[in-house]
Formats: C-alpha cells, sequence, structure tokens
C-alpha cells in the first residue's frame, strides 16, 4: 500500500529518530512509504490555545499535501485527533467544507498496522521491561483501545508491565504546562511514580509530547528510566535489534 | 455564534473569582486538601464505574439524556410558558428573575411578607450562584443550611468546593473541631467517628426543622406539562424542609425544564449513578403547587436567567446547559484533584465550571478571571466520557481559548503569546521555513545541553516553567525532513541502515 507519512512538525523537528522508524516498520511490512516535504505542521498548538485563525491557513496546507492518499499515518494520537476531530469544526469556521475531507483518511499507527494493515505482530524484537502509557487523544479522542498494547504482546522478548493509574493524563496538555506549569508538575509527580512502581526500563506512548513530559520528569530525577515512541520499538528486530540510528 | 440583536446579559454573584494559575498554585501547597481530594474522588470514581458498568444501555442512556434536554433548549420559551400555567393552576405562584439581584429581591421580599427572620435552605446551587444567604443577611434574615456538607462549610465560614460533596476539601478531625466550636451547646468530646458527627448535626438540625416558617430550596428538575418540582438528594433533611414550614421557595434556573414525568425515567438513571455512585438516591420528592392539608401552604419558584440566555446563544456553548449537577466531570478531573475546588473561583469549579462560569459572566468586565478558566484543563477527554449528558467540554473550552484570543486581537500592543503564535504561523506556512527554523532550534539548544544532552533548569517565563520540573531535550542537529532529503534522494534503499546495538537506555530520551 502507498502510505504517506504525516511525522507532525514536533516528531520532524525534536524526534526524527521516530519518523525513521515508522518508515523502517512499515517499509518491512512490504508498504511503499512516501513523505511528502511540502507538509509541515496539522495546526493543533494554534487550534488549541485559540487561535484558530491562525489554525486554518496550516489545515488548508494538510489538505493540499495529503488529499491525494489513500492512508495517511502519523505517529502521534494527538495530531491525528486534530486531524480528525477538529478539522470538521475547523472547516465550519473557515467556511470551506475540503477542510474535513481528508479526515477520515488519517491514522494513528497503532490504528493503521491493525485497522488497515491487519497485522498485530509486526516482527519485533524488544528484550526489555516495558510499561505503555495511553496518551489522552488516542485513548479518549481516537479510542484506539488496546490497539497498542496488541501489538506490544507480540512483541518478542518484551515484559510488558502494568501501569497503575495508566489512563489519567500525564499533565502536559500543550500550553497547559506552561499556563498552569505547578498543576502540570503534580500530574506529572503522580505520572512518574507509576512509572517508576513498575519497574519498567521503559515507558513507551504513541505521542512524544507526552512522552517529552514524562520523560522530562524521569530525567530530572535521574531515574535511569527511558522513554520511547511505540514507533521505534515495533521497528526493532533480531537482525536489528533496537534502535534507528542513519 | 448566530446573529443576535445585542448579546443577552451577564449572570452575577459567585462566579467570579481570582484568576485560576495562581489560586491553583496556592491550593497545591495544602498537602492535607490534596490528600483529602484524593481519596474523596477516588472513592466516588469507583463507585460511579461499577453501578455505570452494571447497565447494557448506558450509552443509550447519555444519548436519551442529551437529546431531551437539546429538545428542552430548543422549545425553551414554550416549556417555560407551559411549566408557569401549570404550576400557576396548581396553586404556586410563578415569579421571574433577570438576575442575581432581582432573584435576590425577589426572595428576600416572601420571606419578609411571611413575616419570617429564619429560613432553612434545602442545599441548591442556583441559590449558591446568586448569593442568596449573603443577600438574606443583609436583609436581617439567617438563612441555615440543613445539607451536612452545606452546614459544615457554612459553619466553617468556608465556602464550597465541590457540586456534590461541597465540603470535600475536609476531613472528619477538621468537622469535628468546627461543630465544636460553632453549634452551641454540642458535647465538648465528640469524637470524630461519622455517626457522631452525624449525630451532633442532627440534633442542631432538628431544633431549626420544628421552629422554621419558611424554606428556600432549588430543583434538580421541573416537569412542564404538570407543573410539578424535584428535588433528589440523599439526607432527608431536604424533605423535611420541603413539607414542614408553612412557605417554600424554590430558585430554579429556566434550564432546569423536562417536558414530561416520562423523561425523568431516563435522568433518574443517570443521575444517581453520575452523582453518587449509587442506583437510586435514598430521597426523591415531588411538589405541585399546593395541597390542602398537606405541606406548604404558600408555594413560590422563582425562575432565574442570571446569564443562562446568554449561555442558550452560543451554538456551541449551549451544551452546558445541559448540566445536571452530578459532577461526575470534577470527579475524573486529574486538574481538579489536584487543586480543587476554590481555585475555580465559582460555585461551579470543575470542568463543566471552567465553561459555565465564564459562558455565564462572559469576557467583558472579568475578563481577567474568565480568560483564564478555559486554560485550566488539559483537554484530557475525561470529563466528556463520564458525562451523563455528553457534554462535550473539550470542544466548548477550546471554543472558548478561541473567544478569549479575539476578545484580545482588538488591542493596541500584542502579548507575547501573540507574537509567539503569529511567528509560529509564519515558519508553519513554508516548508524551507521550517527546515530552516529546526536548524536555528539545534544551535539555540544544543550549548544548553551539557554532557547529559538534555536541558535542566533555565531562568524566563515559559521555559523557565517547563524546565523547573522536567529536562527538554535538545533539538538534534538533523530533522527527519533533512534525513529524508538526504537518504531518499535516490529512492528507497533496499536495506535499512544498520544501527549500533542495544545502547543504554538510561537518558530518559529516546536513542
Amino acid at each position: 500500500m502507498r502510505v504517506a507519512l504525516f511525522l507532525t512538525c514536533f516528531n520532524d523537528t525534536v524526534f526524527p529518530e521516530t519518523g525513521k522508524a515508522v518508515v523502517r516498520l512499515l517499509e518491512r511490512l512490504g508498504h511503499t512509504v512516501e513523505f511528502p516535504l511540502a507538509q509541515t505542521c496539522c495546526g493543533q498548538m494554534h487550534f488549541n490555545t485559540g487561535y484558530q485563525r491562525e489554525a486554518i491557513p496550516l489545515a488548508r496546507n494538510f489538505v493540499d499535501v495529503f488529499g491525494e492518499y489513500d492512508a495517511v499515518v502519523a505517529p502521534s494520537g494527538s495530531c491525528a485527533g486534530m486531524v480528525r476531530h477538529f478539522y470538521p469544526r475547523l472547516a465550519e469556521v473557515a467556511g470551506d467544507p475540503s477542510l474535513s475531507s481528508v479526515g477520515p483518511r488519517v491514522y494513528e499507527l497503532s490504528e493503521f498496522l491493525i485497522d488497515v494493515a491487519k497485522v498485530e505482530d509486526v516482527g519485533a524484537y524488544f528484550p526489555h521491561r516495558v510499561t505503555y502509557h495511553p496518551t489522552c487523544h488516542s485513548l479518549r479522542m481516537l479510542h484506539v483501545d488496546d490497539k497498542p498494547l496488541r501489538l506490544l504482546r507480540n512483541v518478542r522478548g518484551l515484559e510488558l508491565l502494568e501501569l497503575s493509574g495508566a489512563e489519567e493524563c500525564c499533565g502536559f496538555g500543550g500550553t497547559f504546562a506552561v499556563k498552569n506549569a505547578e498543576t502540570s508538575t503534580a500530574m506529572l509527580a503522580d505520572k512518574v511514580r507509576h512509572v517508576l512502581d513498575t519497574g519498567a526500563e521503559v515507558c513507551t506512548a504513541g505521542d512524544n509530547s507526552c512522552l517529552m513530559h514524562i520523560g522530562g520528569g524521569l530525567s530530572r530525577l535521574r531515574t535511569g528510566v527511558g522513554t520511547l515512541h511505540l514507533a521505534e520499538i515495533l521497528a526493532s528486530t533480531e537482525d536489528d535489534p533496537y534502535g534507528v540510528h542513519s | 455564534m448566530s446573529t443576535f440583536l445585542g448579546m443577552p446579559p451577564v449572570g452575577q454573584g459567585h462566579l467570579h473569582g481570582r484568576p485560576f494559575p495562581g489560586e491553583a498554585r496556592k491550593a497545591l501547597s495544602n498537602d492535607q486538601q490534596r490528600a483529602n481530594l484524593r481519596k474523596a474522588t477516588g472513592t466516588i470514581r469507583g463507585k460511579r464505574a461499577a453501578v455505570v458498568g452494571e447497565l447494557d444501555d448506558w450509552e443509550q442512556l447519555r444519548l436519551a439524556g442529551a437529546a431531551i434536554k437539546d429538545q428542552v433548549l430548543y422549545d425553551l420559551p414554550a416549556l417555560l410558558d407551559q411549566f408557569e400555567a401549570a404550576f400557576t393552576a396548581a396553586g404556586g405562584v410563578v415569579h421571574w428573575a433577570r438576575d442575581a439581584d432581582e432573584a435576590g429581591r425577589i426572595v428576600t421580599g416572601l420571606v419578609q411578607d411571611a413575616g419570617a427572620k429564619h429560613v432553612l435552605k434545602v442545599k441548591s446551587m442556583a441559590t449558591q450562584e446568586i448569593e442568596l444567604n449573603e443577600v438574606l443577611e443583609a436583609a436581617g434574615i439567617t438563612a441555615r443550611e440543613t445539607d451536612l456538607a452545606e452546614l459544615i462549610v457554612q459553619l466553617g465560614h468556608d465556602q464550597p468546593s465541590h457540586i456534590l460533596v461541597p465540603a470535600i476539601h475536609r476531613n472528619r478531625a477538621e468537622i469535628r473541631e468546627i461543630f465544636k466550636r460553632e453549634i452551641p451547646g454540642v458535647d465538648p468530646s465528640l469524637s470524630d467517628r461519622p455517626a457522631d458527627l452525624a449525630g451532633a448535626a442532627r440534633t442542631y438540625l432538628r431544633e431549626q426543622f420544628l421552629d422554621a416558617t419558611v424554606a428556600i430550596s432549588g430543583a434538580n428538575f421541573a416537569i412542564a406539562d404538570t407543573g410539578t418540582l424535584c428535588v433528589v438528594e440523599s439526607e432527608g433533611n431536604g424533605r423535611m424542609c420541603l413539607t414542614l414550614p408553612k412557605t417554600l421557595i424554590s430558585v430554579v434556573g429556566i434550564e432546569k425544564l423536562l417536558p414530561t414525568w416520562q423523561d425523568l425515567e431516563v435522568f433518574l438513571q443517570l443521575l444517581p449513578r453520575s452523582s453518587t455512585g449509587e442506583r437510586m438516591n435514598p430521597y426523591t420528592s415531588f411538589w405541585t403547587g399546593v395541597t390542602e392539608g398537606d405541606g406548604p401552604s404558600d408555594v413560590h419558584v422563582v425562575l432565574i436567567d442570571n446569564g443562562r440566555t446568554r449561555v442558550l446563544a452560543d451554538e456551541i456553548g449551549r451544551q452546558a446547559l445541559r448540566c445536571i449537577r452530578c459532577s461526575a466531570c470534577l470527579n475524573v478531573c486529574p486538574v481538579y484533584e489536584r487543586v480543587g475546588g476554590h481555585a475555580y473561583g465559582s460555585v461551579y469549579p470543575g470542568p463543566i465550571g471552567a465553561i459555565l462560569s465564564p459562558m455565564l459572566t462572559g469576557f467583558g468586565a472579568h475578563a481577567d478571571v474568565n480568560t483564564t478558566l478555559p486554560y485550566a484543563s488539559t483537554l484530557c477527554g475525561a470529563c466528556f466520557e463520564a458525562c451523563p449528558v455528553r457534554i462535550d467540554i473539550p470542544e466548548v473550552l477550546v471554543h472558548l481559548r478561541a473567544a478569549a484570543v479575539d476578545a484580545k486581537r482588538e488591542k493596541k500592543v500584542p502579548t507575547a503569546e501573540q507574537l509567539a503564535m503569529k511567528a509560529l504561523g509564519w515558519v508553519f506556512e513554508k516548508p524551507s521555513r521550517l527546515a530552516a527554523a529546526q536548524k536555528a532550534g539545534w544551535a539555540g539548544s544544543a550549548p544548553l545541553g551539557g554532557k547529559r544532552g538534555r536541558i535542566g533548569a533555565l531562568p524566563g517565563p515559559v521555559i523557565g516553567g517547563w524546565t523547573s520540573a522536567r529536562d527538554a531535550p535538545v533539538v538534534p542537529k538533523q530533522s527527519f525532513r533533512a534525513w529524508w532529503k538526504k537518504s531518499r534522494r535516490a529512492g528507497p534503499p533496499t536495506t535499512t541502515p544498520s544501527p549500533p546495538p542495544d545502547p543504554e537506555l538510561t537518558t530518559g530520551e529516546p536513542s
């Protein structure tokens, strides 16, 4: 299948390894991956902060860039959620129905693998103790349910550890972490404690923004526990174990 | 928002607190309150999940609840007329109040007409909203709360912090101290056992019930076709108020209507399960005007607007008027759990308060307060999932954020946030600009990374807030798009480049 990768501006800039992992994983599964270079940002940050007018040209660009693809994959529940859930609202604000045309073809990575590519065992190998944080937008906006867990359970060598309070927000919330920094920190402290209680080496999720927040807390406390995007675990194989460095 | 010939007036009363971030910061330092809240919300959450899980048709009930309430909002003028006619025909008197001032004047006048200096109250959000106790006090009338938690708040000279459990921020030891200090003649050796505390309150309240001639209530529902009011409660103290005194005055928001008794079927399932985590609440009282020889003989209802038509005029925000005050959204909200109700600066705290208070009062005179409430959320969506009438609170929060931002656009001097958003919009307009910004991001952040490659505590209002408790990643030298352009110039490679074997997972950042 010819798949377009919508990496998201944040991953493109700060977590390029996640993008490389998605490419490696999808190509291993036999798909042709394209990365349209005209992509920039879905407009979520503008939209969620209240700058809806500023988000409209970004949504137009997204629709121009990805409009022709049958499937668009994003390694971010949050940005996929923006396009699927909020572009219809933006279409109303802008008076431009075409803005809601691509949404149904945009998939978060685990949705694409299970619902479109119909694969639960991606042939991954990752011999580590891992806990999974279901990010809010994946869970409650896209309803990915247990799809990431089904993928992780099929990873050879991986010991999956249950995270208590998993469905509770980590406290990131985009600009919330800046506008209400202290409240965000209080939520983060509880999430970090729960991650440490699992005894995992790695906390994984489908969104690097939440992982940057959780990882930032883990790193500040020098816990030795790392964070890694789901795509990077699924890309890892026995021949080519963890790591997608170029 | 649709075209309107003048925006309906804003609400008044207990809806204007101080800006959220500062109040939240203060609340976070109260360890006792945080522990009380964590325990209480955790317990209610568990009970709610269990009883909701028992129903196979919960989602259908939610849909039905939302649909009935939407129909009420659509037909509101006709239903209000119908209610007024039926309530009047049953011997009651209907009063209309545009705002808190008018409602306060009407109720004060009715109490004075009855010749009373003391009134009893059933727990009521509407009377809290319009600051009725304070208004009555100014007129020399004492209002005594009879709901146990409301009584604790009143005796503690405190404000409620939760819709269902107004004293949720207090624990048993604190309550014992309040009772010992405030209840005349209370046993000085009173223990903090719940049964003993309830006993002390019961003895005190019994005297009040037997003396009172006037009671004031709210209502959970008002049934339009029969003119019936309904109060749902757990303790029975409300029923004492509704039946013993001669005069009964109910203060009811205009959105509380339901068309028929049949519609109650849905809400009497949705409300207790969402609210107290019970299949059914212990006491449900109905009254339709006056019945000779039984209950109050002088029955009034004050129907208040106080900003509600303003909310109704907002196409996206009006769904907040479906709210049945169950507080399920408070109990699942991770922000509420940490900061408590007082930080929201309104009788309506938590997620529903974060949308309802700004809409009732607008972004005008109290801009500094109300513009902060839509940001008092991570948009995690737990509130929407728990809401029995499917109020999409995150959607309304985002909508209100847009209103707050648009209200500031006219100002001559742009804010730092406006400038940042504009700059980022410009960067994202063209991929070449994004690529240039990525290089600049690396150049700017790399020197801050130190040996660990992570950015530690930094000064400054924005990045300082972030790095006070979290390390920030350094922007990598090569963005994904730069890598793609370089590696894919000749098309996809036949094999992927080999990585170094199993690096250490100790840095708290991706490989």
